[in-house]
């Protein structure tokens, strides 16, 4: 997995409340058994017509969105599905980092297996990233993981929270896989204890 | 003395490997089951990584997601699901995982097949690539969809890195009124608290309503949890979960079984436990339900009118209800009763048990189908099928002009040929309303299976309170 120390890059504005992972990556593109080339069916349904051309309307088609590294969104991003397609297409896309004010909790664990960083703001914050956002090619934001920060165009700084292990983890690039295959110890010894604790588990 | 707990927090408690930091532990996973859609990647990272699946035997597959629904003795048409399928299959036998496969009659979704083969146990963790294995909480197991990665790592090292929730408490007092089901109280509660109102919280459902319900009300209770954003939902064991749990293929057995109930019986929220919050509901005050929006906190009352965006102060908010009318095609300030559905979906982790169908099938019998609906049953297994038929369900709902297909997720995620055209409008018992759910541009208007049934007899969206008396 990446690391993600500090990110500089254009954002784009997604001003719509309740995103689910169906509108993310529709169920079309689940029925593959790779992880990457998702980008085709990131936000599919409102990025391509029926036909298969692009909705010049939508952001991501806007020729200033078109390399987004940032998303900022609206409340509760990645409510629904558990599919993690959902951040390998927004991965594949190119976009590593999704400002909202709040997250469903599932997307965002799965964003952390991923190396993208779902930042949790204050709903006076995220109007003024919204705005940042649709400064078309001069809404470039930078996010800097060390000191926990977002700097807008303007110069202004936001200041936002997040769990120390998972900053950790995403810091140094770790995968949960690595981390928990190292505490195998404490895994076997659980596993006696369980035995003998409840042993029809 | 010690502190009295929450179940939420004995089951934590009992699986916690080793804390991480005040709040992070990583968690022992006694149970993963699988399917098709949500675990090629993970079988890759294993691979990658050269590690082995932990213990095989806690795990178990079942394909479920994309597969027909018919004509089973076929090879799967679509070529994607087609490979998807086989890729399963010759993942669970490489690494000994048990499978159960498509012809089997134990064949089913996920959150039906693990309960009714006693795979689910109270007082155990389990996860699974869904977002629906909140479902299992019905059995006081602590229960939560995770994603590829995370199903890599329950197969390699049998624990996952977890954070603590908060805790919920929903105490349903009263009775439910005739016509009302545990699907009402659902969506009657994501109305009440939003679509993410629970989010952050493990929520245990309790009081008197609760506790008089079936095992199949308790899973679909339980079920719909996540549309309110809890990854975790429960109830405690008691009587009836070891009375539908006992003898069950995989549940322990003799001395085990007694032994296994003593503990289960100390699982319960102690007296005195605090809940983080507390929600109240009074059963007696739900009517049957109905969704009107593209999210499920878009609940009504099935004699009510659809909101009026103009209504809603919230800039964000109204924008979302105006889009979700235009794409609903409804008009505002208008009764929900009577909209014309196109067809007709009776299915699904959270309404496709036996309970649901003899609750559709009750609605059902002597009636026929509205020539202008398309309705269709989906068993959530081959067993609830099988019982189905048993009771002479299947003749009930075929005679009346339904299409009684083979056990699959089907038209709730619509990843096979089960799904509708741009601008159909459905009603459904399955779980989520999203755009384009059931398939691009199709309508979709969650309810219980009985509303289900009006809906397909009457060819509208019905208060089956009013269809009784008829």
């Amino acid at each position: 997995m990446d690391k993600f120390t500090k990110l500089t890059g254009v954002a784009a504005p997604l001003p719509i409340v309740n995103v689910d992972t169906d509108m993310i990556i529709p169920k079309d593109y689940l029925k593959t058994i790779q992880r990457t080339g998702l980008k085709k069916g990131l936000f599919a349904e409102m990025r391509f017509n029926e036909d298969g051309s692009e909705n010049p309307d939508f952001v991501l088609n806007k020729p200033a969105y078109r390399n987004a590294q940032i998303l900022v969104a609206g409340d509760n991003f990645g409510c629904g599905s558990s599919r993690e397609h959902a951040p390998w297409a927004l991965l594949d896309f190119g976009i590593r980092c999704v400002i909202s004010t709040s997250f469903a909790d599932i997307f965002y664990n799965n964003c952390f297996k991923n190396g993208i960083l779902p930042i949790t703001v204050s709903p006076e914050n995220l109007e003024k990233l919204l705005d940042d956002a649709s400064r078309g090619s001069n809404s470039t934001l930078t996010i800097d993981l060390e000191t926990k920060t977002i700097s807008g165009p303007d110069g202004g700084t936001i200041t936002f929270d997040l769990d120390d292990f998972k900053r950790y983890c995403l810091l140094n690039g770790l995968d949960d896989i690595g981390l928990t295959l190292e505490k195998a110890s404490s895994i076997s010894a659980f596993e006696q204890q369980n035995a003998a604790a409840r042993p029809w588990a | 003395m010690t502190k009295p707990r929450t179940l939420y927090e004995k089951l934590w408690d009992s699986h916690v490997v080793r804390y991480l930091t005040d709040d992070t532990a990583l968690l022992y996973v006694d149970r993963h089951l699988l399917h098709e859609v949500s675990t090629p990647q993970s079988f890759v990272a294993l691979d990658k990584r050269g590690c082995g699946v932990h213990r095989p035997l806690a795990n178990l597959a079942v394909p479920d997601h994309a597969i027909p629904t018919r004509h089973r003795d076929r090879p799967i048409a679509d070529p994607q699901a087609r490979a998807q399928m086989a890729k399963l299959v010759e993942n669970v036998e490489r690494y000994g995982i048990p499978f159960i496969p498509l012809n089997d009659i134990r064949q089913g979704i996920v959150h039906v097949m693990g309960p009714e083969q006693g795979f689910t146990l109270p007082g155990m963790t389990l996860a699974c690539g869904d977002s629906h294995t909140s479902t299992h909480g019905a059995f006081g197991t602590l229960a939560f969809g995770v994603g590829a990665s995370e199903c890599g790592i329950v197969m390699a090292a049998q624990a996952l890195v977890q954070r603590k929730s908060r805790t919920m408490a929903v105490r349903i007092e009263g009775t439910l009124s005739a016509g009302v089901s545990a699907k009402d109280v659902a969506l009657a509660f994501i109305g009440k608290v939003g679509v993410n109102g629970a989010a952050g919280h493990a929520i245990e459902y309790l009081g008197p309503a609760v506790s008089g319900f079936s095992m199949e009300a308790r899973m679909t209770l339980c079920n719909m949890a996540i549309e309110a954003g809890a990854r975790v939902a429960l109830v405690a064991p008691d009587d009836t979960t070891f009375n539908w749990l006992k003898g069950r293929p995989m549940a322990p057995e003799g001395d085990l079984w007694d032994q296994a109930v003593s503990y289960w019986r100390s699982l319960p929220t102690d007296e005195g436990a605090v809940f983080d919050r507390e929600v109240l509901l009074n059963a007696d005050e739900i009517a049957p339900h109905v969704t009107w929006g593209t999210s499920p906190e878009d609940t009504i009352a099935i004699d009510q009118m659809v909101p009026d965006p103009e209504m809603i102060e919230d800039e964000q908010k109204r924008a979302r209800l105006k889009r979700a009318l235009t794409y609903m095609g409804l008009t505002a300030s208008t009764p929900i009763a009577g909209t014309p559905v196109d067809m007709v979906f009776i299915g699904s982790c959270t309404n496709g048990r036996l309970v649901d169908l003899e609750a559709a099938a009750e609605i059902v019998k002597g009636r026929k189908v509205s020539p202008n609906v398309q309705a269709l049953v989906v068993p959530g297994s081959g067993l609830v099928k099988q019982a189905a038929e048993e009771k002479g369900l299947d003749r009930i709902f075929i005679d009346a002009g339904f299409e009684w297909r083979e056990a699959g997720c089907s038209m709730c995620v619509a990843m096979n040929e089960d799904r509708l055209k741009p601008g159909q409008r459905c009603a459904s018992t399955s779980n989520r309303n999203f755009e384009g759910r059931q398939g691009r541009g199709g309508r979709t208007h969650l309810l219980s299976p009985a509303m289900a049934a009006a809906a397909a007899i009457t060819g509208t969206l019905t208060d089956i309170r009013k269809l009784e008396a008829m």
